[in-house]
């Protein structure tokens, strides 16, 4: 039915998600690769540790690691779960 | 001639390419890194012609003379078969090393690696004594991540790389639709430029004549009718240094009435 695509084009495609999605894994991909080789083990002690403690999903957790010229960078953020009232 | 992901189209653009290259009478060796699974021959069309292959050589029980099949329709290719009965660890860096050194004194002006798909030994050897690399992508979110990975490797793993130079990385995306791009549901061209941030060297539409190619085993590069066949010399031109602009990239456009009534 041609003339029924013809009227569907405005139609909001999944290639946006599709990048949005990628720039995402791919940064994370990219911090592990050019960090030190601990870095992912790193990461899932760092995640074992705060679970004792608090339930945290491994989104919550961002390792950044950034060479510097002089002394390397390693910034870990987490984000805790909304405190229950 | 790498891409991480099976299925982008490396041993379609590998023949395309090694049959570029030795059209404009460069002396030109393809070789097929995929031991066990060799595919390389059927898309060149001399799976008839296997005698000895890449792992015999390396391992000495044939010389490369012997192995190097001479193309039938293009003069100046030579097309090295994978093994299909041992396992990838039969490639070893000093065999492989041998041989692209042997066939450059043996005066070749380029040697094609196809690579295996995944990151195993065959990628990494492949990929490992390179100069330059080709990164197949289609517009896939799998393919793209692949890729990724594919370029970590590249800028960690080879000879290039251990001596402080850098592989030369060029970007082919295949299986493109112009179309789907348009209507939003595909990853555009400048999009996986931007994610990758990797030189395109060349967009290959989808197109019917690449199955048509691999099914009677003439490089799609022959096909000089089809839009596939033109984009990958145009890829080869671009490769040798010519300033080449990209085409197939818009929709061709139809008027009112052919859109409505198709």
């Amino acid at each position: 039915m041609a003339w029924f695509d013809y009227f569907r084009q405005g139609k909001q495609g999944s290639a946006k998600l599709a990048k949005e999605r990628l720039q995402i894994v791919i940064a994370h991909e990219r911090i592990d690769r050019n960090g030190p080789e601990y870095l992912p083990q790193l990461r899932r002690d760092i995640m074992s540790v705060i679970r004792k403690y608090v339930p945290i999903t491994e989104e919550q957790v961002n390792v950044q690691f950034e060479k510097g010229t002089d002394y390397d960078v390693l910034e870990l953020n987490i984000a805790l779960p909304e405190r229950e009232h | 001639m790498t891409s991480g992901k099976g299925g982008v189209g490396k041993t379609t653009t590998s023949a395309a390419f090694a049959t570029g290259l030795a059209l404009r009478g460069y002396k030109t060796a393809v070789i097929d890194f995929d031991v066990g699974l060799r595919n390389l021959d059927l898309i060149m069309g001399c799976e008839r012609r296997v005698v000895y292959d890449f792992v015999n050589v390396i391992n000495g029980e044939a010389s490369l003379k012997q192995a190097l099949i001479r193309d039938k329709r293009t003069e100046n290719l030579h097309v090295l078969p994978a093994s299909q009965t041992r396992d990838k660890d039969a490639l070893t860096k000093e065999g492989v090393g041998k041989v692209i050194n042997d066939l450059r004194e043996d005066h070749f002006d380029f040697v094609v690696c196809d690579s295996p798909a995944g990151i195993e030994r065959g990628a990494h050897m492949a990929m490992y004594f390179a100069d330059d690399a080709i990164v197949v992508t289609n517009p896939e979110v799998s393919s793209v991540r692949d890729s990724d990975r594919i370029l970590g490797l590249l800028q960690s793993k080879t000879q290039k790389a251990e001596q402080g130079d850098s592989v030369r990385e060029h970007l082919l995306i295949t299986r493109y639709s112009p179309s789907r791009v348009e209507a939003g549901e595909m990853l555009g061209m400048e999009d996986i430029l931007e994610i990758l941030a990797v030189p395109l060297i060349g967009v290959i539409p989808e197109s019917q004549s690449v199955l048509q190619a691999s099914n009677s085993g003439s490089p799609v590069i022959l096909d000089k009718a089809s839009d596939a066949g033109q984009a990958y010399d145009d890829f080869v031109r671009r490769f040798l240094g010519e300033t080449v602009p990209h085409r197939f990239l818009d929709v061709e456009k139809k008027g009112f009435f052919k859109r409505l009534f198709g």
